[in-house]
C-alpha cells in the first residue's frame, strides 16, 4: 500500500497552514506528498462568444500562474527539507477533482486547510472541505 | 465633466418636442432602401400561384440534400449528441478548455432571440396557422445543415499569435477550398461570406432585435413611449457600448447567466398558456395540419405557407447562414465532427422546441378568440397572447425580449467582428470602427418601422447563405469522410465514454 498524502493549496492563509501540518506529517511518517493545486472551473457555465474563443489562452494563463505563484514554491520548500513530493495542477470542481486525484494515486489521506468562511457563504456556494468529508474515499484532515 | 452632461440632458429635454418626428423622418428615408434591397435579394419565381423567394428554395434544397447526404443524422445523431453535450466523452484528465456544454450553450443564446416571440407571429400572420408545420419541418432538416457547417467551422478554424481562435465559413471556405485545389475562389468566397456577415450582422442580430425590444417596451407602458425610439435606442446603443467597447465584461457576463433561465421561464409560462387554452388545443393542431395542406386564407396557399414557415425559421436558428460556426470554432477537439454533432441541437431546441411552444400560445389564443391581438403583429401579437390570461405576464416578457434581444446583439457584434477581422486585420483602430457603426445601427433599429428592419435584416441575412451554402456543397464529403470514421471508431470502441 502506498504510503503518500494528498495537500490541496491555492495561496491562500489557510492552505499555507495545511502545507505546514502536512510537512511535518510527511518528515515524521516519511509520507510522500502530492500537491495539488485545483483551479475553480465548470464545464456546465455560460460564455460569451469572445470568453469562449480566448479559452485557451486563458487555461495556460490560469496554469502558469497557479504553478510558478503557489505549487513550484510550495514544492521547493518541501525538497528542500528532503520530503519526496509531486505536483499537479488541473481545472475542475474542487471536491471532484480531488477525489480523483486521491483515487489515481491511491492517497491515504486529504490534507486541505480551512477557508474560515461565514455561514451564509457556505449556504450559498458550500464549502469545498463539507463537501470533500462527505464525499472522499480516504480520511481528510482540515487544517484550522 | 457634470457640467456638460447636464447641459446635453438639458438639450435633449427642449428638443423633445422636435424630435418627437425624428422617428418619423428616419422611417420615410429607410423605407425605400429596404424594399430595393429586399426586391433584390427575394428576386421571387410564381410556384403554383405562390412567390417563392430563389433564396428560400436555395436554403431548402441544401438541407434536404444534408439531410440525405449525411444519412438523416438529425435523427441518427441526436443521442450521440446529447451525450457529448452531458460530458461523457470529456477526457477528465484536460480540463479547462470550452466544453461542449459552453459552446453550445453560447451558440443558443445567440439565436434564441426576439425571432423566437416576434418572429413566429409574423410567420402566424402572414403565412396562417400552416406556416407552424413547415418552420417546424424547416428546422428539423436545419440541423443537418448546421452539422456540416459546425464541424467545418472547427476543422478550418485558425489559431492567432496570442493563442486565441477565430473560425467560421470564411476560414473553411479559404482553407478547405485550398485542400480542394480551388484556393483562389475560396479566397473570394471567404471575402464574400465576410463582407455578408459584417453588414448581416446590423441586421438580424442587431436592428430586428432592438426594435422588438423597443416595441414590447412600449407595448408595456401603453404607448407611453410613442415617438422616444430614438431615446430608447440610444440608451440600448449606450449598455452595448459600454460591453463591446468600454470592455464591461460583466454585463455581459450576467447576461449570459440569466438568458438561459428566461427561456426556460419563458417556455414555463408558454405551456402554462397552452394549458390554460386547453380547450383549443385540438383545434389549434388540426389548424396547423390542415393549413400546411391547405394553406386556406394565406396568399399563395399550402406553399405560401411553406415559403413563409422556412423563411422565419431561418431567420430564427440561423442553419445554413454559418453564423454559429464562429461560435462552434472556440472548442479545442480532436474530432471536429464532434462539435457538429452538439450544434444540430441548436435547430432543435431553438426552432423545434421554442418557436412551436410560442406557435401554439398564439395559435390557441386565436381559436379562442380570433380577434384577441386586434391590429398587433410581432411580439405585440405574442404578448397579447400572454396578457389574455396571465395579465401581468407582458412585462416580465418586456424584460425577457430585452435580454434576448440584448445577448443576441452580443453574440452577434462578434459574428460581425470576425467578418470585420478577416477582411481588414485584427488592428485595434479598425475593430473599434466596426463596433462604434455596430452601436448606432443599434439605435437606429429602435428608430424605424418593423416592416422595413425585417425586409433589411432578411435581405442581408439571406444574401450569404449563397455563398455559404455553396461551400457547404463542396466541402460536405470531407465532413461525411471524417463523420463515417468518427462512427467506426465509436462502434469499435476506439473512442470510448469516459468513467466520471
Amino acid at each position: 500500500m502506498s504510503n503518500s498524502v494528498l495537500i490541496a493549496i491555492d495561496g491562500s492563509p489557510g492552505s499555507d497552514r495545511a502545507l505546514q501540518y502536512a510537512k511535518d506529517r510527511a518528515k515524521l511518517g516519511g509520507a510522500k506528498l502530492i500537491v495539488a493545486y485545483v483551479i475553480e472551473w465548470s464545464p456546465y457555465s455560460f460564455n460569451t462568444p469572445e470568453e469562449n474563443a480566448e479559452r485557451h489562452m486563458r487555461r495556460e494563463q490560469e496554469i502558469e500562474r497557479a504553478t510558478s505563484g503557489v505549487v513550484a514554491p510550495a514544492a521547493a520548500l518541501l525538497q528542500a527539507e528532503g520530503i519526496d513530493c509531486e505536483t499537479v495542477v488541473q481545472h475542475g470542481p474542487p471536491a471532484e477533482t480531488l477525489i480523483r486525484l486521491a483515487e489515481q494515486n491511491d492517497v491515504k489521506q486529504i490534507v486541505i486547510g480551512r477557508r474560515g468562511q461565514s455561514g451564509i457563504k457556505t449556504l450559498l456556494f458550500g464549502s469545498v472541505a463539507g463537501n470533500l468529508i462527505q464525499t472522499s474515499p480516504v480520511p481528510v484532515v482540515v487544517v484550522p | 465633466m457634470t457640467k456638460i452632461l447636464s447641459a446635453f440632458f438639458a438639450f435633449l429635454l427642449l428638443s423633445l418636442p422636435a424630435r418627437a418626428g425624428f422617428d418619423d423622418t428616419i422611417n420615410e428615408l429607410t423605407a425605400p432602401i429596404a424594399s430595393a434591397i429586399g426586391s433584390f435579394v427575394f428576386f421571387k419565381i410564381p410556384v403554383l400561384g405562390a412567390q417563392l423567394p430563389v433564396v428560400v428554395l436555395w436554403l431548402v434544397i441544401g438541407a434536404v440534400f444534408f439531410t440525405f447526404y449525411m444519412g438523416f443524422v438529425n435523427i441518427r445523431g441526436f443521442k450521440h449528441a446529447i451525450e457529448l453535450v452531458r460530458g461523457d466523452y470529456a477526457d477528465p484528465d484536460s480540463p479547462g478548455e470550452v466544453s461542449h456544454f459552453q459552446a453550445l450553450a453560447t451558440a443558443v443564446s445567440g439565436t434564441v432571440g426576439i425571432g423566437n416571440i416576434g418572429g413566429v407571429a409574423v410567420a402566424v400572420t402572414i403565412g396562417g396557422a400552416g406556416a407552424t408545420f413547415w418552420l417546424i419541418v424547416a428546422g428539423f432538416l436545419g440541423m443537418s445543415t448546421k452539422f456540416v457547417e459546425c464541424t467545418l467551422g472547427v476543422k478550418y478554424r485558425q489559431e492567432n499569435p496570442d493563442g486565441s481562435v477565430s473560425g467560421g465559413p470564411m476560414y473553411y471556405m479559404r482553407k478547405g477550398f485550398e485542400e480542394r485545389g480551388m484556393g483562389g475562389f475560396g479566397r473570394v468566397m471567404g471575402t464574400f461570406y465576410a463582407i455578408g456577415i459584417f453588414i448581416g450582422a446590423l441586421g438580424i442580430g442587431n436592428m430586428f432585435q432592438s426594435n422588438q425590444a423597443y416595441v414590447q417596451l412600449n407595448t408595456v407602458a401603453g404607448g407611453g413611449l410613442d415617438g422616444l425610439g430614438w431615446l430608447v435606442g440610444l440608451i440600448l446603443a449606450g449598455v452595448v457600448f459600454a460591453v463591446i467597447i468600454g470592455g464591461i465584461k460583466s454585463i455581459a457576463r450576467v447576461t449570459e447567466k440569466i438568458v438561459p433561465f428566461m427561456a426556460i421561464f419563458y417556455c414555463l409560462f408558454a405551456i402554462i398558456v397552452i394549458l390554460m387554452n386547453f380547450t383549443s388545443i385540438p383545434q389549434a393542431i388540426a389548424n396547423i395540419f390542415s393549413g400546411a395542406f391547405t394553406g386556406a386564407g394565406v396568399q399563395g396557399g399550402a406553399i405560401g405557407a411553406l415559403i413563409i414557415g422556412f423563411q422565419r425559421a431561418v431567420f430564427s436558428n440561423e442553419a445554413g447562414i454559418g453564423s454559429a460556426s464562429i461560435a462552434h470554432a472556440a472548442v479545442r477537439t480532436p474530432e471536429p465532427v464532434t462539435e457538429g454533432y452538439v450544434s444540430l441541437l441548436e435547430p432543435f431546441i431553438d426552432t423545434i422546441v421554442i418557436c412551436t411552444i410560442t406557435a401554439l400560445v398564439i395559435g390557441t389564443s386565436q381559436v379562442a378568440d380570433p380577434n384577441f391581438a386586434g391590429e398587433a403583429t410581432g411580439v405585440a401579437m405574442t404578448s397579447a397572447a400572454f396578457e389574455r390570461q396571465i395579465g401581468w405576464f407582458p412585462i416580465p416578457l418586456a424584460f425577457g425580449a430585452l435580454l434576448f434581444a440584448f445577448s443576441t446583439m452580443i453574440s452577434w457584434s462578434y459574428y460581425g467582428l470576425k467578418g470585420w477581422t478577416y477582411l481588414f486585420g485584427e488592428g485595434q483602430m479598425g475593430q473599434t470602427i466596426y463596433k462604434l457603426i455596430f452601436c448606432a445601427f443599434v439605435a437606429l433599429g429602435c428608430m424605424v418601422q418593423l416592416g422595413p428592419i425585417l425586409d433589411i435584416s432578411d435581405a442581408l441575412v439571406f444574401l450569404i447563405c449563397v455563398p455559404n451554402i455553396l461551400g457547404l456543397y463542396v466541402l460536405a464529403p470531407i465532413v461525411k469522410r471524417e463523420m463515417t470514421s468518427y462512427m467506426a471508431r465509436i462502434s469499435s470502441g476506439e473512442i470510448r465514454k469516459f468513467d466520471h
